[in-house]
Parts: C-alpha cells; structure tokens; sequence
C-alpha cells in the first residue's frame, strides 16, 4: 500500500512540476516572440499528434475501423463548420453503431 | 451599461459553457470508467480518487493504474504515467500568457492544464475568451472529472464496457474541431502539425506510450519564419 501512495504522490508531484514551468517562467523570463509563436504552434502539432494516435492506434496496434470511422464522421462535419455538439456526438453514435452492427 | 455589459458576457459563458458541457459529459463517463476499471482490477476505492485529484491527467492514470494491476512495478507505474505526462509542459507555455501572472491563478490554474481544456483555451478568438474559457472548461472538467471516478470506484462495473458508447472516438474529434481553425488559418502550423501526426503514427508500434507525440515536435522544424520561407526551402 505504501508503495501505491508513493506512485500517486510521484506522478502527482512530477506531473504539477510539468504543468507549472510554463505559468512560472511566464513574466519573469522575457520569452523571445519566436519562441512564443514555437510554442502555440506546439501546442498545436501535439493536439493534432494525439488525436492522429488517438483515433488510429490502441496500445501500439491498429484501434480497429469503428474508432477512425466515428473520428472521420466528426471531422467531416467539423470542416462543414458543424456545432461542437453535433461533431462530438456523431463521431461517438457513428462508432457505437458500428459497434452494434459488428464492427470491431 | 453595465447591465448590458453582463448580458454580453453572460451569452458568451453560456456558449462556453454549452460547449464544455458535452466535455464534461464524456469526460465523466470516462472517469466512470476509470474508477471502475481500478477497483474491479483489485485497488482500493481511494486509489483511483485520490489519484484523479492529485495527478488529474486521464491518460497517465489509465495506464500507471494499467502498469500496476499488471505487475509492472510502482517505479515503471511512475515513469509510464510520467512521460505521457511531459507535453503538459509544451501545454503550460502555451497557456502561460492566458493564466497571466496572479499567484492563484498560475498555481491553481497549472494543475487544471490538460490536453482538452488547452485545445478549448486555444480555439477561442481572443484573450478574454481566451481566459473564460480556460476555466470554465477547467474547473468544470476537475469536477466532472473526480465525480465520476468516484462514482465508478463505488459504483464498480455496473456501467459494463463502455466501449459500446463510442466515447473512444468523441475525444479524437473534440481535438479536430477545437484544432481545425488554427490549421485552417495558418500554413506554416499545418505542415508541421501533418508532419508531426505522420511521425507519431510511424513510431507508435515501437515506442513506448507517451513518446509517439513527443515525437511529433520535431515537426516544428518546417516552422519557418514567415520571410525566411522562401529562401530556406530551396
């Protein structure tokens, strides 16, 4: 048991300190523009590279065709400008009906 | 004035709000899962609970509490959860000026960065938008987030596999709306974005999780700056 709170204190202490070198450089360090534009334009390829992982893999293999197939359904209607609310629920109904129908 | 003012203000958080709240909605059930998931595998309630507090990153808890309930070990539970845990960093400066430089704000703020919340910051127009949505995405997420892994942990696997909901593929989505303005505004953050994606995916059977999109940074390399463009690409 001790060593399970030791993991959790760990993770908690390392994730925070990760989560925090931002918001504390920010206004003490004078960042370079150059380096503010790297970092929103990171923030972006990272967005991107987690829901390019996200929807085509699951612990390292191919996730199956139902995830991408819900994700393409959602971004489609994204590209079209759809609300939040209607990507968001079609890219889950799209999968979970091709889960019904068989579709690992 | 100043009522008008509020009504403004008040439109736009309830807009803000709504957008979250499907968020909200799909990050509670996989909190659900989550608890669920932890307690069914053998860990005590207050594992998963405590943890979705104090760590509150979905992914690095998924798979510490994956490594542990496998045997892996606590320090490769830690070093698992850890390197998912890293581009949270690339996310704190890139937040950094919305969070501006109040002492409670940056501290409190920090531990509200997650991949979802920093998408939804980013996708709004300007910085006081910028800045209500941070944290109505955030405070909103923390709490969703801890509800439901408690009520998972207690509930156990009532909820059975919620791979049948589909929510696997709602998340990936929530990112391609929330990206899809900066990618369609900007050339240069496309390329590099495209790049990125296709490094992440080539090394994702190889490497350990956490890596793949760590990986894709070194898409950056096509960010050039704008005048030096046309030269530096012949």
């Amino acid at each position: 048991m001790n060593a399970t709170v030791a993991v959790i204190l760990a993770l908690a202490v390392g994730t925070y300190a990760f989560r925090l070198v931002g918001p504390v450089l920010h206004g003490r360090v004078t960042v370079p523009p150059r380096v503010q534009e790297l970092a929103s334009a990171g923030a972006v390829v990272l967005l991107v590279a987690l829901l390019a992982t996200g929807a085509l893999t699951e612990s390292g293999g191919f996730a199956g065709w139902a995830r991408p197939a819900g994700v393409l359904a959602g971004a489609a209607l994204a590209w079209r400008r759809a609300p939040f609310a209607v990507v968001v629920l079609a890219a889950a109904v799209t999968t979970a009906v091709l889960r019904l129908a068989g579709v690992s | 004035m100043r009522s008008v003012q509020r009504t403004i203000g008040s439109a736009a958080d309830r807009s803000l709000v709504r957008d979250s709240s499907l968020v909200w909605l799909a990050s509670g059930v996989v909190g659900v899962s989550f608890g669920a998931v932890s307690v069914a595998g053998g860990l005590p309630v207050w594992v998963p609970v405590l943890m979705s507090l104090v760590v509150y990153a979905g992914s690095a808890q998924f798979s510490a509490v994956g490594v542990l309930l496998a045997g892996g070990g606590p320090l490769a539970a830690v070093a698992t959860g850890l390197l998912l845990n890293t581009r949270t960093a690339a996310f704190g400066l890139a937040v950094a000026e919305t969070l501006g430089t109040g002492r409670a704000s940056r501290f409190l703020g920090a531990h509200l960065v997650t991949d979802e919340t920093v998408a939804f910051a980013l996708a709004q127009p300007d910085p006081v938008r910028r800045r209500r949505a941070f944290w109505i995405s955030g405070l909103g997420l923390f709490a969703v987030w801890n509800a439901g892994v408690l009520a998972g942990a207690l509930a156990g696997s009532a909820l059975g596999d919620t791979a049948r909901y589909g929510l696997d593929a709602a998340f990936p989505a929530v990112l391609v709306a929330l990206v899809l303005p900066a990618l369609r505004a900007d050339a240069r953050v496309r390329r590099c974005a495209l790049l990125g994606a296709a490094l992440a995916l080539a090394v994702t059977p190889a490497v350990p999780a956490g890596v793949p999109v760590l990986l894709a940074l070194a898409g950056l390399f096509l960010h050039r700056r704008p005048a030096a463009a046309p030269g530096a690409a012949a």
